[in-house]
This record gives structure tokens, C-alpha cells and sequence, in this order.
């Protein structure tokens, strides 16, 4: 509690005691004292306020408007009334501001990935030193269990790092010297010394708090409603508070009655659990996205990512890993491991993608010692003598230029045949493979009401049509230009809006995709962690690349903007019944009051459940 | 020059907006956003009266609402 919140505490506490104390005594001076006294005591600030603010020249403020009301209901004689709500009003208040604090803390906590110290290495000495006091090219010392604390290359030493503060999932990479290493990450192993390449502001970590700070700066729909809503709402119920009291008195003469009913008025006439709560929501669903790695760059984008019909992807490094990788052997008269061996090894001077994930998959060292003669045909492949026999490593027309017959392989990707003299060994097919994640991803796609899925790719019509029968995507377009694309997602967004309020989604790598991420209405950019270009074009930034993480993207969205208009039915609908209760003589000041301020109270405890993103 | 200050005692949005109003209405001040939730003032301010701008900020900032002040 803060001191302003104890102090109110404690005028809240001495004024009860003077007001129950005066509930038991007899009619009187004494009895009126101690109304005053404890209406002073516990309403003098906003008294005070509400003075110092028509001054200003600002009415319809909430201080404003409870001191006309309590002063009213004085007026008429009614002191325990006044007393009660001002009391009722000013603990409503402090609840607030201490759930307000709550969640803020809890919001906080959540973002709480600054690193606030970094140990730099200047003169032989080891300085603690704020991080954006660091410069590029300096060398920072990071101990076990520390948080990287700028982005930089690493020196010395090998560890483990944790990126769970930056993608939500708990990683771990393992570095070694020449490595980057990325700001936000935890050293959960040994010592490392790394040498700073950007300036703390420029690092990915500030990028991503300033990201996430920032986002409620983009305001959704439903917020821009609550502020325009706001600013009528005071005035309007101000109004019916004076045609209350001014019609009804002038035809039944009852001023009394009618104007004690109009004061009932002002004090619902706040729209604080609103303006509050809507924006916290927003913030709360913001903040919970982006402890899983999902960063939104803004309200809008959340509420429009909970209304998502249509899902293009883009294939390469989105549904697929992106890198060539071997996915089938199919030996004949050798092992699987020998005839990679020779392929491998016939490959080893050159520096195509293709023999390079051939390389990789073989593992083991290859010994190119043992060759001689290596020809390159251009278009074709690789021949050379290994071991005293002409090894041959291409495609179908090096087989068929040498007269060895191929087996007609079904997998699609690219195919590499090994052939020794004139015997065929087999085949090494190499593609892109899909992450083990996309199918998984599509359907929970479905799951969250998604129409339709869309895969756009540059590949051709086999590939695509293979990688969307294997992932259960609804349509698939082949051979495309990046320009094509943006062309395809044109139309795409015409037929997704023309159909409704549906929105439409693009994901991609971020890597060349750029027009594609911001024509559509949301763009999401995938695997973007230490990828500045991605972070910038995209509305949505996912920070791993596992595509399931949109269906929890959209989820956490849905929930966002459910809380968000739970609120606003939920406080508009008890203001309303109030105001009704109260017209009608069945409620008075007090429970006016008493349920302005707790439908406050019980909207920021329901806003604060945005955070919460568990499944 | 961008300058970032940590408000405390922010209790509506509304308010926010009261202060943020108030602090853009400075002079030497180009812009300023205040984000409720975190209670962050964003100032775009002129480098040239920087300190003479920061301490009217926090002279403004508790007077246009009561109890809000710059940490």
C-alpha cells in the first residue's frame, strides 16, 4: 500500500467509527457534529478537489459530482446519507487504485526481461555498469544464471542458453565462440565472454519491450468506443439527473423526493469502471501474448486477430523448416551409410546447398584425400575416382549419359543417383522438409473457426500440392513471384471481405515477404528472434518459429476482447438498472454507490484474467 | 530528444489523459504520450531546455491530478 492509500485507509476507519457512534445517539447538536466531523474527515480531499478543479474550469469530474451530491443530500437534512457515501465512495476508490496497483505489478512481472545491470570488462577491471551505458565492441563477462544484457558475439567459453523470456519455450541453445547471442536470454551455463555488437537501444530486448510497452498506443475499436463513450456518458447522466428532479417536481410538487433521487444520480455517473477496465484487458491480453512469445504490436491487431476467417501461409520457413535436408535413401546393393558415404565424399569440394546437406546428414568426416579426378558437369552432377572406381553423383541425365538405368524414385524434392562404373547404387532424395508442428498447427486452426487455409509458394505444383495433402490445407498456389503473391492476397482479402467481417491472415518468414505482411490485415512474421526486418513489417511477431502458435495467438485474442465486452455489458448493464432503481424510489444514494463502485472493482478483477493465458 | 519518466499514482484512464493534456501544453515539450497501464510518460522534449522542461513536467504533472507524481 502506498502512503496516499494508508492515509485514506485511516480517515476511511475514524470516520466510520464517528458515523456508527452517531447511528446510536439520540437526535441533536452532538449527533449533527459528528455526521460533520466524519463527513470532513473522511471527504475534505474530495471536496478540495472538486473546488480546486471548477477553478480550473473542469465540472464533471467525478469529485465534482460527489460533492454535489453529498452537499445535496446534506441540504436536505439527509447527513447519514452524505456520510455513508462518501465513506462507500472513498473505500470503492482505494480498492481500486490497490487492484489497480495489482494488476499493474502482475502486468509488470510479466514483462520483467530487462536486464538492469552488465558486467564490462574496461582496464583490466570488472565494472557493474547500466546496459545502455555500454558501447559497441566493448567485452561484457556473463555469469551463470545472468541475463544476456545486449546483443553480441561470443569470445570465450560455452553454455546454454535459455530463450524462454523471448519465445515463451523454454529452448535451450547452445553456444560456443563466434556465436550470437541474443539480449533477454538466461546463461544457464558456464561463463561466457562476449564481445557487445549493438547498442543496448538497437538490442533485441529493448526492441521487444518497447514493442510490447507501446502496444496499447494502437488502440482497438472497442477502446476507442469506451473513450468516445466516456465523454457523453458524465454529461448525459448529469442531464437526467436535472430533468429527474425538474419535470416530476414540477408537476407533483415534490421537490424533496425528486431531488433526492436526481443526487442518487451523480454518483453513477462515473463511467470509471470502463475507462479503467477495457484498456486493461487489452493490456492484460497483450502482456499474457507476449510471455508465450507472441508479440502484438497493438489492440487493433488483437481484435482483429480474434476475428480471423481466412489463413494464407507462406510455405517455405513458415510450414516447412526451409532448409534442404536429406529425407530419403534408397540403397541398392550397398547400405544406406555407404552409399552416403560416397556421395558425401565425391561432394566434398562442393559448395552447392545440395551436397552440403548431403554433408551434413552423412555426419562423419569424409576423407577427400582419397579422390582424384573430380569433374563437375555443370547441370548434371559429380564424377570422380575414389578408390580406383568412378563414383557418379547427379541427376537422371548423368544416369542416363553413362548408361546406367535409374530407379524412379516417387518422393518429391531434389534426387541425387549414385552410380560406380556402371552400376547403379541408389538414390538420396533432398527437400524441405515440414515442421513437425504444421500439421498440428492447421488443425488447431480449424479448431478456433478458421475457414480457410492458403498456402502460397514459389515451389512448383507437385510440391505444393503434396505439402498441403499432407497438412490438410484447403487451397494451395504454386509457382508464384513475390509479386504474385501480393496479387494473390489481393484478391484473397476482396472474396474474405466481401463475405463478411471475417479478417484475413498472412504469415510468413518475414525474410522477403514484407508487401504480403503489410497489405494483409494482419501480418504475422514467424521465427523472428535477432530478425529486425520481421519485427518491423509485421503486425504480429512470433518469436519461435512453430506455427501453432497463431490458433494460441487467436485464443488468447478471443479471450482478450471477451473479457473486454464482459465489461462493458457488465458495468453498463448495472449503471443502467441503477439508474432505474433509483428513478423509481427503490434504491437510494448508498446503494448507488455501493454498486458503482464495486461493478469497478469486480471489472479490473475481470480484466486482470487476460494475463492468464494458460490452457 | 526522446525521454521517458515513470509516473506513480495514476488511477484512470482518465486522468491519464488530464496529465498527458497537460504536460503537451509546455513549452520546449514536441510531444508527449502517457500510457496508463505502465505509467510512462513519453516526452519528445527540446534537447536545448531539457532540465528547465523536466522540472516544470513534474511541477505539472501532481497538479492536474492530485497524487500522481514523477518517480
Amino acid at each position: 500500500m502506498t502512503r496516499m492509500q494508508k492515509r485514506t485507509l485511516t480517515s476511511i476507519i475514524l470516520s466510520s467509527a464517528l458515523f456508527v457512534t452517531a447511528l446510536f445517539m439520540a437526535e441533536g447538536t452532538l449527533r449533527t457534529t459528528f455526521f460533520a466531523v466524519a463527513y470532513v474527515l473522511v471527504g475534505w480531499d474530495v471536496l478540495w478537489l472538486a473546488g480546486k478543479n471548477i477553478v480550473r474550469g473542469e465540472i464533471f469530474d467525478e469529485n465534482f459530482l460527489m460533492s454535489l451530491a453529498t452537499i445535496g443530500a446534506i441540504i436536505i437534512g439527509e447527513y447519514p446519507e452524505a456520510v455513508a457515501v462518501m465513506v462507500l465512495y472513498q473505500t470503492g476508490e482505494l480498492f481500486q487504485s490497490y487492484a489497480l496497483g495489482k494488476s499493474r505489478k502482475s502486468i509488470a512481472s510479466l514483462m520483467d526481461i530487462r536486464p538492469d545491470t552488465a558486467n564490462v570488462e574496461r582496464e583490466n577491471l570488472l565494472l557493474t555498469l547500466s546496459p545502455d551505458e555500454v558501447a559497441v565492441g566493448e567485452t561484457l563477462v556473463i555469469k551463470p544464471g545472468e541475463r544476456v544484457p545486449l546483443d553480441g558475439v561470443v569470445l570465450e567459453g560455452h553454455s546454454v542458453l535459455n530463450t524462454a523470456a523471448l519465445t515463451g519455450e523454454s529452448l535451450p541453445r547452445d553456444v560456443a565462440p563466434g556465436d550470437d547471442v541474443i539480449s533477454g536470454c538466461v546463461n544457464q551455463g558456464g561463463l561466457l565472454r562476449i564481445r557487445v555488437t549493438k547498442r543496448f537501444e538497437d538490442s533485441t530486448i529493448a526492441k521487444i519491450l518497447d514493442l510490447v510497452e507501446n502496444a496499447s498506443a494502437k488502440k482497438a475499436r472497442v477502446e476507442n468506443f469506451i473513450t468516445r463513450f466516456a465523454k457523453v456518458y458524465t454529461p448525459l447522466v448529469c442531464g437526467l439527473a436535472l430533468l429527474l428532479f425538474a419535470i416530476p417536481s414540477l408537476i407533483t410538487g415534490d421537490a424533496r423526493t425528486w431531488g433526492e433521487r436526481a443526487l442518487s444520480f451523480l454518483v453513477v455517473s462515473c463511467p470509471c469502471a470502463l475507462v479503467i477496465s477495457v484498456p486493461l484487458s487489452f493490456f492484460g491480453g497483450i502482456g499474457g501474448a507476449s510471455k508465450r512469445g507472441i508479440l502484438v504490436k497493438g489492440s487493433n491487431y488483437l481484435e482483429q486477430l480474434a476475428n480471423v476467417n481466412v489463413v494464407v501461409f507462406d510455405k517455405t520457413g513458415t510450414l516447412t523448416e526451409g532448409a534442404f535436408k536429406v529425407t530419403v535413401i534408397h540403397p541398392q546393393l550397398v547400405s544406406e551409410q555407404e552409399l552416403l558415404r560416397l556421395a558425401a565424399t565425391v561432394e566434398s569440394f562442393s559448395d552447392h546447398p545440395i551436397s552440403r546437406s548431403i554433408r551434413a546428414h552423412y555426419h562423419l568426416p569424409v576423407n577427400p584425400g582419397e579422390l582424384s579426378n573430380v569433374q563437375e558437369i555443370a547441370g548434371q552432377g559429380i564424377s570422380a575416382t575414389l578408390g580406383g572406381r568412378t563414383v557418379y553423383a547427379g541427376n537422371e541425365t548423368l544416369m542416363n549419359a553413362i548408361g546406367v538405368t535409374v530407379n524412379v524414385c516417387p518422393h518429391l524434392g531434389t534426387i541425387v543417383h549414385v552410380a560406380q562404373d556402371d552400376t547403379y547404387l541408389g538414390h538420396i532424395v533432398i527437400a524441405d522438409q515440414i515442421k513437425a508442428t504444421s500439421r498440428e498447427a492447421i488443425q488447431a486452426l480449424k479448431r478456433e473457426g478458421v475457414h480457410k487455409t492458403i498456402m502460397l509458394t514459389g515451389d512448383t505444383q507437385p510440391v505444393a500440392d503434396y505439402v498441403a495433402g499432407e497438412l490438410g490445407l484447403d487451397e494451395a498456389y504454386a509457382q508464384l513471384l513475390p509479386a504474385d503473391k501480393v496479387d494473390r492476397v489481393e484478391d484473397l482479402l476482396t472474396q474474405t471481405h466481401q463475405r463478411g467481417n471475417g479478417k484475413l491472415v498472412f504469415v510468413g518468414d518475414g525474410v522477403n515477404d514484407a508487401p504480403v505482411l503489410t497489405r494483409a490485415d494482419v501480418g504475422v512474421a514467424m521465427g523472428a528472434l535477432g530478425s529486425d526486418a520481421a519485427v518491423e513489417a509485421a503486425d504480429v511477431v512470433l518469436m519461435d518459429d512453430d506455427p501453432r502458435k497463431l490458433a494460441l495467438g487467436m485464443r488468447i485474442a478471443r479471450k482478450t476482447l471477451a473479457i473486454a465486452r464482459q465489461n462493458i455489458v457488465f458495468a453498463l448493464s448495472v449503471k443502467a438498472v441503477t439508474l432505474l432503481l433509483v428513478a423509481v424510489g427503490l434504491a437510494n444514494m448508498w446503494l448507488a454507490v455501493f454498486a458503482d463502485v464495486g461493478v469497478s472493482l469486480l471489472a479490473i478483477l475481470n480484466a486482470t484474467r487476460a494475463l492468464n493465458t494458460g490452457d | 530528444m526522446r525521454k521517458t519518466l515513470q509516473l506513480d499514482g495514476l488511477d484512470c484512464a482518465v486522468c491519464a489523459a488530464k496529465v498527458e493534456k497537460a504536460v503537451k501544453q509546455l513549452t520546449g515539450v514536441e510531444s508527449a504520450s502517457l500510457n496508463f497501464i505502465t505509467q510512462i510518460l513519453t516526452l519528445e522534449v527540446d534537447p536545448t531546455m531539457l532540465d528547465d522542461v523536466l522540472a516544470r513536467v513534474r511541477k505539472v504533472v501532481p497538479q492536474s491530478q492530485h497524487g500522481c507524481t514523477v518517480l
